[in-house]
């Protein structure tokens, strides 16, 4: 999923300025279930903007609406009386959810609430890691199904570098070293050869700046 | 083959090779390389210049170098994938062979997280197994693309390796991918270690790569016992706390660093498929011609005359 994390509160108020009525718009996807753009979040959000103003004197009022995606504009029917109403929006959704909103809605300001961090998931609760870069050319069968290019700093297609020591990552000692697990899990499965293989200069054009994705056998 | 560097002269007549780092300045001025080439150029047989070293910006590399040459020295060019795309990898190695640099060191380079611009976009485009091949293909006439290189560059191609990270054999299988890709020598990181760094040379000599690939062990001189203690929180180097004491309790710190230096170089020259050594005595270029003298390295070889075939000397 699409990890997001909250904007810190005052430059989300600065941005939000004496605007009013908001709309605060939330979405039941990803950042619903990373725990920063659903319903609890567009209250909390909303309550915050709402005291904020009361603090400062100035007349405020919100609408909370969470839609079931803000990544398919056709969720998007149950914004359209809110935001005729709403001076500006924020979103909590992702950066895509953002900018759909942007674009249904032209002649209104769309604020972002969240800031889009990764897509990645989660093994522990209360913490989400980034586990996939979008590259657009997946590696993992050749990896022991460890992504060297989101897990390792340098991305890395022939690691490891240098730094790592006692299998942890020399940029951040909290995570370890992509590639001594890549390599630990090949052993493992008895591949150590295929660490042999020089991994060729990877395309980059197929991931992100590529697309649209058009499937001819779902375009009506 | 003729070699196109004096390096790959010295290393190929089996010669025992000394090389030493020089760090660009973090100012628009050539001067001081020039000199500290000028200082190192008779007791050494290649200058080596940082890229950005440590993920801190410097003056270039490639300018760097080309100070080296017009002081007479020989370049060794290092190239890192950190900050440079395929395109611009691919075009400063051209514009480096253009200007007489022969000898390129192909790494990828310090995370820009540990330098004084953490906020920057790392590009690592390439690593460096795969820069080693862009070289070799340009050498050979390609562009990675598959487009002519004409004239073809001619290089004499090292990368890195540490001895010291772990696990051990993922560390030797990775230097024969480098090998593999073209890498002719070898930089080591800085030994201290010198029996972690034998169990080391063991495993590269078990799989026959010192027959494969001119192996120079790193050293570098600690010119106090602060700077040694230092080091040792790098991330990669070891140093054994015995020599950390053994610093501490010298009268003369810098000449126990120079000591200490001496007698790793007389060790490591012992060691069967180490092929010279690269000193990186950082700002403290001026203790490296003491230190070569005493481990008994000079003169150099092709050091008098100046058949010091395919750098700039000519070319100048």
């Amino acid at each position: 999923m699409i990890v997001a994390r909250l904007k810190p509160l005052p430059a989300l108020l600065a941005a939000v300025g004496d605007s009013s009525p908001v709309l605060v718009a939330g979405c039941q996807g990803c950042v619903a279930v990373c725990a920063a753009g659903g319903d609890k979040e567009v209250n909390v959000v909303a309550d915050l903007l709402e005291l904020d103003a009361r603090r400062r004197g100035v007349e405020r009022s919100t609408f909370r609406i969470t839609v079931p995606r803000q990544c398919d504009c056709r969720f998007f029917d149950p914004l359209a009386a809110a935001m005729a109403a709403a001076r500006v929006c924020v979103s909590l959704g992702c950066g895509v959810g953002v900018q759909y909103i942007a674009d249904c809605y032209p002649d209104k300001p769309v604020i972002p609430g969240v800031d889009t961090l990764f897509a990645g998931g989660s093994q522990a609760a209360g913490v989400w890691e980034e586990r996939c870069r979008l590259c657009g050319d997946c590696l993992l069968g050749e990896t022991g199904g460890i992504c060297p290019v989101t897990r390792c700093a340098k991305g890395l297609l022939n690691g490891p570098c240098g730094g790592a020591v006692n299998g942890r990552c020399e940029v951040d000692a909290a995570k370890p070293c992509a590639w001594q697990l890549i390599y630990e899990r090949l052993k493992a499965q008895g591949r150590l050869a295929e660490l042999e293989i020089i991994r060729p200069p990877k395309d980059w054009s197929a991931g992100a700046g590529a697309g649209p994705v058009v499937r001819e056998d779902l375009v009506p | 083959m003729t070699p196109v560097s004096n390096l790959q002269r010295v290393l190929d007549q089996g010669h025992f090779a000394v090389t030493a780092e020089v760090g660009p300045p973090k100012g628009a001025s050539g001067e001081e390389i020039a000199r500290l080439a000028g200082l190192l150029r008779d007791y050494t047989d290649a200058q080596n210049v940082t890229d950005n070293q440590a993920a801190v910006a410097r003056l270039c590399s490639l300018a760097a170098a080309v100070h080296v040459l017009r002081a007479g020295g020989e370049p060794v060019f290092q190239l890192t994938t950190r900050d440079r795309n395929r395109l611009a990898l691919q075009s400063d190695l051209l514009g480096a062979a253009s200007l007489g640099i022969r000898n390129v060191l192909c790494l990828t380079g310090d995370h820009q997280k540990c330098g004084n611009h953490p906020q920057a976009r790392g590009v690592f485009d390439l690593d460096s197994v795969q820069l080693l091949e862009t070289a070799r293909r340009l050498c050979a006439g390609r562009f990675l693309c598959g487009d002519e290189v004409k004239p073809p560059p001619r290089f004499f191609v090292g990368a890195v390796e540490n001895p010291f990270a772990d696990p051990l054999p993922l560390r030797v299988l990775r230097l024969g991918k480098k090998v593999a890709a073209g890498a002719r020598f070898i930089q080591t990181q800085a030994v201290f270690d010198l029996e972690r760094f034998v169990r080391w040379m063991d495993a590269v000599r078990e799989c026959g790569l010192h027959r494969r690939v001119y192996i120079l062990a790193g050293i570098v001189p600690p010119r106090s016992a602060g700077a040694l203690k230092y080091m040792s929180r790098i991330p990669g180097i070891i140093v054994p706390s015995a020599l950390i004491r053994r610093m501490e309790a010298a009268q003369d710190q810098a000449r126990e660093g120079k000591r200490i230096a001496v007698e790793l170089i007389r060790q490591l020259r012992g060691v069967e498929g180490v092929r010279g050594v690269h000193i990186m005595a950082i700002r403290w270029e001026e203790a490296v011609p003491e230190i070569v003298a005493e481990a008994g390295l000079l003169p150099r070889p092709g050091g008098e005359d100046n058949n010091r075939s395919g750098n700039g000397r000519e070319e100048a």
